[in-house]
């Protein structure tokens, strides 16, 4: 990996999240702007960066320069979790227990509050965090430490549904699996889905790891495969899991050797992942195969990194389990590669899309990489 | 103790009243004050009710410094893994240039700061100058060590480098419509020469001389003269005694146009033909060219001795500062610095720059790159740890007190053996731990240090505190992170005491998926295996359940307390088939009493 593509720019606040603004899909544009939000600080803010790709692809190397700062926000709290709720809102959850959208006027480079919801996540003396949001304009939900998952919409003032104690320990991440079922991942390593079709306060199916249950911190989901979901956790092992089938996870790698605090599928090669961590890596997962099913969702031992065993999935595919079986890895290869400089603090947050790959460190740096080999 | 060499400052607490007296704390970075009740007499007014914190460095809060804090901890923890057994010339190279990486994040922040333009950044940009003046001559004294020859021409790029008017002004005179004729042409040509810049002070003289054709032999003989100055050159094969010949011949040839009153009908040539020859006056009639005693040092230097040598320079710079500094005028810090960086004296170096600034940064960094290059003699202070850990820990320690910067400080207490992990375990408690997820940062820190107390005080106030909030599954994943039995058995009993008051359990989702952390404690064992036997009975498979509560009996693990409510679940079963098992249980229960 080319160190020389990937700049620190110091910002003076320690970034916790950073996500790429979406671009349309029918454009072949590499993304422009990202948002980022801060944690640990007095006055915390939301800030929007572009890096100046409109278009121009002229230049070699393709770093031609760094992030500059479009405009920026206060924000009361940490920023726990931000997402881009479309071209010109974000929603951010707040260490307060509250849950904003924020509006990113482009023309004239300002951010205004545009809803709020105070204290939606908290304890009866107390304020909650709200740990993780994900949304799918106009829904959107949050999860926190108070165990709530609760459902909005943009737009409509108060909340559409408080799931209480879905959880009696604090929910770190939520994704959506399908457009009405959700999954989250908790402090005593459960994968809990949860059918928002259905009343009842209960999930529909808990997945949890076999042994020691560390809490799990980050989840994402293949994009085009959606029973197969990615989890990090507290040992920093990367765990895919197969929601279809078994309730331990399908295969396990170490990965990192502190919390993986996000993982992310790339939105458009899922062949790809990549998982950042407490111990100051970003670590980019590339599989290549003959077959159509990436190495790591074979299940089982790999060769290139040392894992742990996992059950193999009753009733699985005959292919799987002699893979898992025979322990032959050769039917697919895994590698792994650093993309930062070593000795940074954590990697907080991460973002990727199309080839252009975005992340935010404790060390109050943000690395653009333009040129990711997807 | 040593004296203080300056007055202590004096601050002004606005909101205290006159006349009234003020009690105070030392926090680890700053004071807290606060107004007693004693009145003195004449004071009136009832007294305020607040405290006044006093802090020392407002530098760590500001955002364009912190930048400078956070780029020097990369470089100082780079810094810390250069192997030691390198050879030294690699070794020096490497210092040579993290040194200049420091010196770029200086100048960065620098150039930041100059674009605000505030007013009260002008004091900071200054500061920052004089800091990094005294780094560049730091590192060229002693990390760069250059020999005679050498040592002049790093002394000339230090004085260009921190004289960048020079520039400005000949670019202004250079786009006027006729240079030669601008005001400043005459400064700007003798400014060049005076730094030896002589290509562009040459190519400044080539405007004049078309100007004044009638003159152009003269205007040719300084050409020559300029041009063929000896400059020594490190990496050829002349040595430094060859160097000094031809310098020599040089200058008698210049001392040769002076005498023969060459240049005597042009009052600006011969002034240059002067500063050639090295003669002290005339340097010192351009006062305001040189602006600097320092300058005027390496400037005489050039002229009079470019063969000086570093054990040498001391005498030359005490002299050209006496000279170039008015009797009236009052030695700034700074200038005692440089002093001592020419003395080679690199303790008084870092004691009068511990003293000017009041920030820890400059020295710690300094001095830490220093004891890389093996430069300080390791002399214990009082406090029994060396130089340069007593100044990193200060460092470190103020940094502790930043709401956000404390993560950096760890590094730094990391590579003071002595007393790094004592002041960690002692600063590392009292982060205010507001969300879960900072609260797994500082446990990770702990636990890669091997700080099992802290780890076990931090599990402890998390668990308290969602024990409060009534997150059990939140408090039981603390006690299992910090393999706390005594807490997972308080937690249990919160459940079992749940389970008396409502007669259902709570949290389903947590004991039936807890696996091997039910070991933990034997509290946590019995109420998951107690769940189970309910989970049993609801299937209706009786005799599992019979058999589980027995086992739950005989082994001890049902408290006292819950015995009336295991008997009272045994009832049931007597309807059962399965009487044997119960009345067995029964005369189990009986015999305990007993006991």
């Amino acid at each position: 990996m080319c160190e020389k593509c990937v700049n620190a720019k110091y910002v003076s606040q320690k970034i916790s999240k950073t996500r790429w603004r979406p671009v349309s899909h029918s454009s072949l544009q590499q993304p422009d702007i990202f948002a980022t939000g801060s944690w640990d600080n007095e006055d915390n803010k939301i800030s929007f960066w572009s890096i100046g790709n409109h278009g121009s692809s002229g230049m070699d190397e393709g770093f031609e320069g760094d992030p500059q700062l479009l405009c920026e926000h206060k924000h009361d709290g940490d920023v726990l979790d931000l997402q881009f709720l479309d071209q010109d809102r974000i929603v951010t959850t707040s260490s307060t227990g509250a849950v904003t959208i924020f509006r990113h006027h482009q023309n004239s480079q300002t951010i205004s509050v545009s809803q709020r919801w105070p204290r939606v996540h908290r304890y009866p003396c107390d304020n909650a965090p709200c740990t993780g949001v994900v949304c799918s304009s106009p829904e959107i939900v949050t999860v926190g430490e108070d165990g709530k998952i609760i459902v909005f919409r943009a737009d409509q003032e108060g909340v559409i549904r408080v799931i209480e104690n879905a959880d009696s320990s604090t929910i770190h991440a939520v994704t959506y699996l399908r457009t009405t079922e959700i999954l989250t991942v908790n402090s005593i390593g459960q994968l809990k889905l949860w059918d928002l079709r259905q009343q009842s306060n209960s999930p529909s199916q808990i997945l949890s790891l076999s042994g020691d249950r560390l809490p799990l911190h980050c989840v994402d989901r293949h994009p085009n495969q959606q029973h197969i979901v990615a989890t990090g956790g507290q040992d920093g092992m990367l765990c895919v899991w197969d929601v279809r089938q078994g309730s331990t996870p399908f295969s396990l790698m170490e990965a990192h050797s502190a919390e993986m605090w996000e993982v992310h599928f790339h939105p458009t090669n899922p062949d790809h992942l990549f998982t950042c961590s407490e111990d100051g890596s970003l670590l980019h997962w590339e599989t290549s195969t003959h077959s159509d099913m990436p190495s790591f969702l074979q299940g089982g031992r790999n060769n290139s990194m040392i894992s742990r065993s996992a059950m193999a999935p009753a009733g699985g595919n005959q292919s799987l389990i002699s893979t898992w079986l025979s322990g032959d890895s050769s039917k697919g290869r895994l590698e792994t590669t650093h993309m930062l400089p070593s000795q940074t603090l954590s990697v907080n947050s991460l973002d990727v899309l199309g080839q252009c790959l975005v992340c935010g460190t404790d060390g109050e740096a943000i690395f653009v990489n333009r040129q990711v080999p997807v | 103790m040593e004296e203080l060499d300056v007055e202590p400052a004096i601050t002004n607490i606005p909101a205290a009243s006159d006349g009234k007296h003020l009690g105070f704390a030392w926090g680890p970075g700053d004071i807290l004050a606060y107004e007693t009740l004693y009145m003195a007499p004449g004071a009136k007014g009832s007294g305020c009710s607040f405290i006044h914190e006093v802090r020392k460095d407002e530098d760590i809060y500001s955002p364009i410094l912190r930048k400078l804090f956070n780029e020097s901890h990369h470089i100082f923890v780079g810094l810390q893994t250069i192997r030691e057994d390198l050879p030294s010339k690699n070794k020096k190279t490497q210092f040579v240039s993290i040194s200049k990486n420091y010196r770029s994040v200086i100048r960065a922040c620098m150039e930041e700061l100059q674009q605000v333009a505030a007013s009260v950044l002008v004091l900071q940009v200054s500061i920052l100058l004089a800091i990094e003046l005294i780094w560049n001559l730091c590192e060229v004294l002693f990390i760069d060590a250059a020999p005679a020859g050498p040592l002049l021409l790093h002394l000339l790029d230090w004085v260009r480098l921190h004289k960048g008017d020079v520039d400005e002004k000949a670019r202004e005179v250079l786009q006027s419509e006729s240079p030669a004729e601008h005001h400043d042409y005459w400064d700007v040509v003798v400014s060049y020469v005076l730094q030896g810049r002589f290509e562009e002070a040459r190519q400044m003289l080539v405007k004049q001389a078309t100007l004044q054709p009638a003159a152009r032999n003269m205007y040719k003989l300084m050409d020559t003269l300029l041009s063929k100055m000896p400059f020594y050159n490190p990496g050829g094969t002349q040595t430094l005694t060859e160097f000094d010949v031809k310098w020599r011949h040089w200058h008698e040839e210049v001392d040769r146009c002076l005498q023969d009153n060459s240049f005597a009908s042009n009052q600006h040539l011969e002034i240059i033909c002067k500063i050639l020859v090295g003669d002290e006056d005339t340097l010192l009639e351009h006062k305001e060219l040189l602006s600097t005693w320092y300058h005027f040092l390496v400037t005489r230097l050039l002229f009079c001795h470019p063969t000086v040598k570093p054990t040498e320079l001391h005498y030359y710079a005490q002299s050209c500062m006496t000279m170039f500094l008015d009797l009236r005028s009052v030695p700034e810090p700074l200038d005692s610095i440089l002093l001592a960086a020419f003395e080679f004296d690199i303790h008084q170096v870092i004691k009068d720059c511990s003293i000017a600034l009041n920030n820890w940064w400059f020295v710690a960094h300094l001095t830490d790159l220093l004891d890389h290059c093996k430069l300080l003699q390791s002399h214990n202070l009082h406090f029994g740890s060396n130089l340069r850990e007593f100044l990193l820990l200060e460092y470190a320690s103020g940094l502790f007190t930043h709401h956000s910067l404390w993560q950096l400080a760890v590094d730094y207490f990391d590579n003071c053996p002595e007393f790094g992990h004592v002041y960690l375990e002692l600063q590392i408690e009292r982060v205010p731990l507001d969300t879960e997820r900072k609260a797994l940062k500082v446990l990770r820190i702990c636990e890669q240090r091997q700080m099992s107390e802290q780890v076990r005080s931090i599990c402890k106030i998390m668990a308290m505190r969602a024990l409060r909030n009534n997150r059990l599954g939140s408090a039981l994943s603390w006690s299992i992170r910090a393999k706390d039995a005594a807490f997972a058995t308080l937690i249990s009993e919160r459940f079992l005491q749940d389970y008396c008051a409502r007669g259902t359990f709570s949290d389903l989702d947590l004991i039936d998926n807890l696996g091997p952390a039910m070991l933990l404690s034997d509290r946590l064992t019995f109420l998951v295996k107690y769940r189970e036997f309910h989970k049993l009975y609801e299937e209706n498979r009786f005799s599992e359940a019979a058999k589980l509560l027995l086992s739950l009996i005989t082994a001890k693990i049902a408290p006292r307390s819950f015995w009336m409510t295991l008997l009272t679940d045994a009832l049931p079963l007597l309807e059962q088939k399965e009487c044997n098992v119960v009345v067995y249980l029964l005369l189990e229960l009986g015999d305990m009493e007993k006991i």
